[in-house]
């Protein structure tokens, strides 16, 4: 059976369906986050104490890490409008940049862990710490996700830009959606975490 | 792949560029204000208010929300009414009295 609505747009929608699914996934998403998000303003107001982010974390890392973030968005939304343009080895390109970026940010983290690791500041610790691993953290398994799913659409999944052009080409799309709402989340918990 | 197309692309790539900067800049504004030290009413407005602008710029342009279907802007104002909702669940804890010691 074929997949219907891959192309074409439905007719009562005015979509092709993976859209609406990607963007119905990203409704249940901002539940997600928006709950921790909401967990962490009952903790802060209710703590006697609670530190600022730059006693406890490292803004020159997180610095970076936000433009390296922003960076693989512009890449990812550029590897689509190389498709657009009929251009698959500039979406390569691009999309192998968005990965690439999409590691960058995994080690700079990872270097920020094992600092905290390392002088004993673990999730138990502290409330701040404990909202800080479980936003951060639940954030750094969406970038995985995002790298699983690129790193698809980069390698065997591009195969369908010879079979199925635009069917390849949504697809990147909505990739791009989901990679976008990663880099939205992260744009949130920088402020939050390491500013405020 | 007609001309016309491929010309409201590349304007399209003009304007992702122009919003990438725009976010460099308000990165670099959002912690250079952070080093003011500013009160926590202040500091946590100045914050939000550019996060907002950010976040807006991202969804707007490399989400297309500029120019999406009526559909998905229904399907997000409800998402947005949850979300405030959520938002709103701690003051609800606070004003619970009968939880206070």
């Amino acid at each position: 059976m074929q997949i219907p609505y891959t192309v074409e747009l439905r007719s009562d929608t005015g979509l092709f369906n993976a859209k609406l699914g990607v963007w119905l996934f990203l409704a249940s998403e901002v539940m997600l986050f928006g709950a921790l998000f909401s967990s962490y303003v009952l903790l802060r107001v209710g703590a006697e104490h609670w530190p600022h982010g730059w006693e406890e974390l490292n803004i020159p890392l997180a610095t970076l890490n936000t433009v390296v973030l922003i960076s693989s968005s512009v890449t990812m939304v550029m590897s689509w409008a190389s498709l657009k343009l009929n251009n698959f080895k500039k979406y390569k390109m691009y999309m192998g940049l968005t990965i690439l970026c999409a590691l960058i940010f995994l080690v700079v983290k990872a270097f920020e862990y094992g600092h905290k690791f390392e002088i004993g500041h673990l999730p138990g610790t502290s409330t701040f710490l404990a909202i800080y691993f479980t936003l951060t953290g639940l954030h750094g398994l969406h970038v995985i996700g995002g790298i699983i799913l690129n790193g698809y659409l980069w390698g065997p999944g591009s195969k369908m830009w010879q079979s199925a052009p635009d069917r390849f080409t949504n697809r990147v799309e909505v990739a791009g959606l989901y990679w976008h709402f990663v880099d939205l989340v992260w744009i949130f918990l920088f402020p939050v975490l390491y500013l405020l | 792949m007609s001309e016309a197309h491929a010309e409201d692309i590349k304007k399209h790539v003009r304007t992702y560029i122009m919003v990438f900067v725009a976010l460099l800049a308000l990165t670099v504004v959002t912690v250079a204000i952070s080093t003011l030290h500013l009160s926590t009413f202040a500091a946590v407005t100045v914050a939000l208010i550019i996060a907002v602008i950010k976040g807006s710029l991202v969804a707007s342009y490399f989400m297309h929300l500029i120019s999406e279907k009526k559909l998905i802007y229904a399907v997000l104002v409800l998402t947005v009414v949850f979300f405030v909702g959520l938002m709103f669940l701690p003051v609800g804890a606070f004003s619970d009295k009968i939880t206070m010691p």
